[in-house]
């Protein structure tokens, strides 16, 4: 390839880079032909890690085979805090190709010294660099005589996006051929020399105590090695994974546990949300430029419920300690963050403290991957020494993870004599939709809360808005209202435990913006589509919703028992675009049949990946409205099986169509979140056209349709 | 302790064991087989299928006793990076997963569809695939390499 016309350069680090600056904390070169990427963000089922070697591999002229991407540890690896679908490409790949930009530099001096050519005369192609007259060198060559473990600086510059040859390119996944020849690969099927096995026992009721335990059935159960308990902290280490199964239904007979705490009426969740204590934050308030006469206000109430994350599989982590030093084996999506929590719960420096990242089952947020990692680091200090693998059960893994947190959201429009929106309020009851590890002064671990000596629950709160806000995400209308106030309520008691799940408060947000839009636009007997776009400046915007509507040939003829919709968003404000067209078709019950979406993710590295993750978020989203919603009494979590919190089926999965925009020179962002507002808001759009019935409270089930025209009657 | 005989990915099996104990957990414990993939452990997400004659069947649901001379596939009997299955390479074409932990017991369910059913519709395999949960949203992409695999198949 040709020596590249650079970009003008950045005029800082990337954010990521800023603070781990070594370059050799990033890549190695060896004199075999290898590059080692050690990249801070990890794989949670996303294809992330190839979307990075792509933009390694482009950046240093190098055959992707090249590259040895290896897990985050924070032994080996950078700090990049949490990987979360849509930041981790931005931050990750920022940092990483300016890294390797500089890198390429370093070699291009080196060999242009050596080679008595100029810089500017010497090409690289596949590591091996030439020049006029037939000179050449390589990366390998000269790995041994350059030393990387200097600072980045803030003037290397990249290649143009026009002159990369990987990005923008569909390429297969690295990670997809273990999976797919059964080759082990996820936690759950690493098994370290000399390990044993531990489960934890976790109570029914919510927040029960532990307050008396026999352990005289567990011993009887062979390959038992120890029984642990400290406080409500319960679990066994056994030989076998059978013999630890046995030894923990041995364990829960012999378990008395207190009442526990009660939970909130489940069949009222917006008036619990309502009533609770909590911590009023102004979002954005806009005054009007000029007076507006308002002539009537309507206002609208919606509501999504709690949502599990539900992976495939439970939560998994494995722990050995050595002395008073422990690594960690973890799916956590931050290991230095999961780190910082175990050292606070142990007292121990985090220097005794390695976290290895491994691959677990897809993570849509803060499961209880971090949890299960410190039950496996309590446990294993009973192991003598030998490493202890903990998998949480299905039950505990759908009622004792956090979950997403149900939301109650109420609009007010202010309307002039022509129906035109002069006024906008929008208010989100919600608890914190964060309460991640590593950030704050205790620890947000499940058995830190449970030990004799416990630190206290930990109640979520909500991100900064400049990251994008908590519950409060997306609540800023994209719209160009004359004026609006928009507030966000944060509870300050947690009876349901919530943490961050995919899209934080977005999904509630939009699905109420855009449904109460749609609302609104019926009633003027505007088209949805073109009373959006007149009512939006940004042209990526009006762009994605174009593409949408023009793909599903909008609007689509009136036909009996099918409806169409539209939504829109772009997540956080500041990423990625999404419009997406929904065909229903429904009488008692409602089947989605067509998800027409166009994204814009700025620069889709990976085409294919970013269309994955989008038809992996629509086909979510749609399980979340039509399906799910986290089901308790007054005593505990009731829906702890696929039975009691149903999620979409091979039969009900709709056809998804997709389009990218690609827009190569702007920086990529994340597509994982991008979609699951703007379907949510689509289908129950769809849903109104045709039945003519709004669905305000999520998901929308039978009986939450007979609900809505009960109401509506 | 009685000691069950079975056929497992071509090779017969002595095991003795509880035969009360699943299959999920004789395979992934004593024979150290990881392709089964422990979801639910209790027969509602698929993600530890295996095939027995033709039929996919969860393994956590499945007592020992029952398998007696039974003929069992387990994921890592369907191919291998050498010599894959229309189906393995398939889904590497069509990139149909996310996560790919439930891929291992989709494999199954669809081979055994593909061993009773050759040629099956878009509705077949989504009917095959039912009792099969992902969680990332993978499904359409699996449905279309199933219909590859069976194409590839056909041409042969
Ligand atoms: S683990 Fe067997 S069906 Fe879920
Ligand atoms: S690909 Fe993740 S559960 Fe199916």
């Amino acid at each position: 390839m040709n020596p590249q016309t650079p970009s003008p350069p950045p005029a800082k680090l990337p954010l990521s880079l800023a603070a781990n600056p070594k370059l050799s904390s990033w890549l190695k070169f060896s004199a075999q032909g290898q590059v080692t990427v050690t990249p801070g963000k990890v794989e949670i089922g996303q294809g992330i890690v190839t979307a990075l070697a792509q933009i390694a591999a482009d950046e240093l002229d190098v055959d992707i085979s090249r590259l040895q991407m290896v897990r985050a540890s924070t032994a080996t690896s950078p700090n990049e805090g949490v990987t979360s679908g849509s930041l981790s490409v931005q931050q990750s790949g920022r940092a990483l190709r300016h890294v390797c930009a500089e890198v390429r530099q370093i070699f291009l001096g080196l060999a242009s010294e050596r080679l008595g050519v100029g810089i500017d005369a010497l090409a690289i192609e596949d590591g091996t660099i030439s020049g006029p007259g037939n000179v050449r060198t390589s990366y390998w060559e000269l790995a041994g005589d350059i030393r990387l473990d200097r600072d980045a600086t803030p003037d290397a510059t990249a290649k143009l996006a026009t002159r990369r040859a990987q990005a923008g390119n569909s390429i297969q996944r690295i990670d997809i051929p273990d999976k797919v020849f059964a080759r082990p690969r996820f936690i759950h099927d690493c098994a370290l020399p000399g390990m044993l096995h531990g489960r934890v026992l976790r109570p029914v009721n919510s927040r029960a105590k532990l307050t008396e335990l026999s352990e005289e059935r567990t011993r009887a159960i062979a390959g038992l090695v120890a029984v642990v308990r400290d406080g409500s902290f319960a679990g066994v280490v056994s030989e076998t994974e059978h013999g630890a199964e046995a030894a923990l239904a041995g364990l829960r007979k012999g378990a008395t546990w207190s009442d526990g705490e009660p939970l909130p009426d489940e069949s009222d969740l917006s008036a619990f949300l309502k009533t609770q204590p909590s911590e009023l934050t102004i979002i954005d308030d806009r005054t009007p430029s000029a007076a507006h006469a308002k002539t009537r206000t309507i206002r609208r109430q919606y509501s999504r419920p709690y949502i599990a994350h539900a992976s495939i599989a439970p939560s998994c982590a494995m722990a050995q300690w050595n002395g008073d030093r422990v690594h960690v084996w973890t799916h956590s999506q931050g290991v230095y963050l999961l780190r910082a929590d175990l050292a606070l719960v142990l007292r121990l420096a985090v220097e005794n403290i390695t976290v290895e990242h491994m691959e677990g089952a897809g993570c849509y947020g803060h499961n209880a991957a971090d949890d299960v990692a410190l039950d496996a680091v309590l446990l294993a200090k009973a192991a003598g020494g030998r490493p202890v693998r903990v998998m949480w059960s299905r039950e505990d893994e759908m009622s004792h993870a956090p979950f997403g947190a149900a939301m109650a959201i109420e609009i007010e429009a202010g309307l002039d004599a022509e129906g035109e929106v002069v006024d906008w309020r929008h208010s989100v009851w919600s608890n914190g939709h964060a309460a991640r590890p590593g950030r704050a002064a205790q620890p947000a671990l499940l058995a830190a809360f449970e030990l004799a000596n416990p630190f206290p629950r930990m109640i979520s709160s909500d991100p900064p808005q400049a990251n994008g806000g908590g519950a409060d995400r997306n609540s800023v209308p994209l719209y160009d209202f004359p004026s609006w106030r928009i507030e966000s309520h944060r509870l300050k008691t947690m009876p349901v435990r919530t943490s961050a799940l995919r899209t934080l408060g977005a999904q509630g947000n939009v699905f109420a913006i855009e449904s109460f839009l749609d609302e609104i636009a019926a009633e003027r007997h505007e088209d949805p589509v073109a009373f959006r776009l007149r009512h939006l400046r940004d042209e990526r915007a009006k762009d994605v919703i174009r593409a949408a509507a023009k793909r599903a040939k909008w609007r689509p003829d009136k036909q009996r028992g099918v409806g169409h919709g539209i939504g829109f968003a772009r997540y956080k404000n500041t990423g990625a675009y999404c419009a997406a067209v929904a065909e229903i078709e429904g009488e008692k019950d409602i089947r989605v049949r067509k998800l027409t979406l166009a994204v814009d993710v700025g620069e889709a590295i990976n085409p294919d990946g970013v269309i994955n993750q989008i038809e992996g978020g629509a086909i979510q989203a749609t399980s979340w409205v039509l399906k799910e919603r986290v089901r308790f009494d007054r005593q505990r979590i009731t829906s702890t099986n696929w039975t009691d919190y149903p999620i979409l089926r091979f039969s009900e999965v709709p056809e998804v169509e997709v389009e990218v925009i690609q827009r190569a020179e702007l920086d990529p962002v994340g597509a994982g979140e991008a979609a699951h507002g703007p379907v949510t808001a689509a289908i129950a759009n769809a849903v109104f056209d045709c039945l003519g019935v709004r669905v305000r409270d999520l998901p929308i089930t039978r009986d939450s349709l007979i609900a809505a025209m009960e109401l509506g009657s | 302790m009685p000691s069950v005989r079975f056929r497992l990915n071509g090779a017969e099996m002595d095991v003795d064991a509880d035969p009360d104990r699943s299959l999920l957990d004789i395979l992934r414990g004593p024979l150290g087989m990881t392709g089964p993939h422990f979801g639910c452990g209790a027969g509602e997400c698929g993600a530890c299928n295996v095939i027995i004659g033709d039929r996919a069947v969860a393994a956590c649901d499945t007592p020992l006793w029952s398998v007696a001379d039974k003929d069992i596939t387990t994921p890592e009997g369907l191919g291998t990076a050498e010599r894959p299955h229309p189906l393995q390479r398939a889904f590497i074409a069509e990139q149909a997963l996310q996560c790919g932990y439930c891929v291992s017991g989709i494999l199954m369910s669809a081979a055994a569809l593909l061993m009773r059913n050759p040629a099956p519709s878009g509705q077949e395999v989504k009917q095959a695939l039912d009792a099969n949960l992902c969680r990332c949203g993978s499904h359409n992409r699996m449905v279309r390499a199933v219909l590859r695999a069976a194409d590839e198949m056909a041409a042969r």
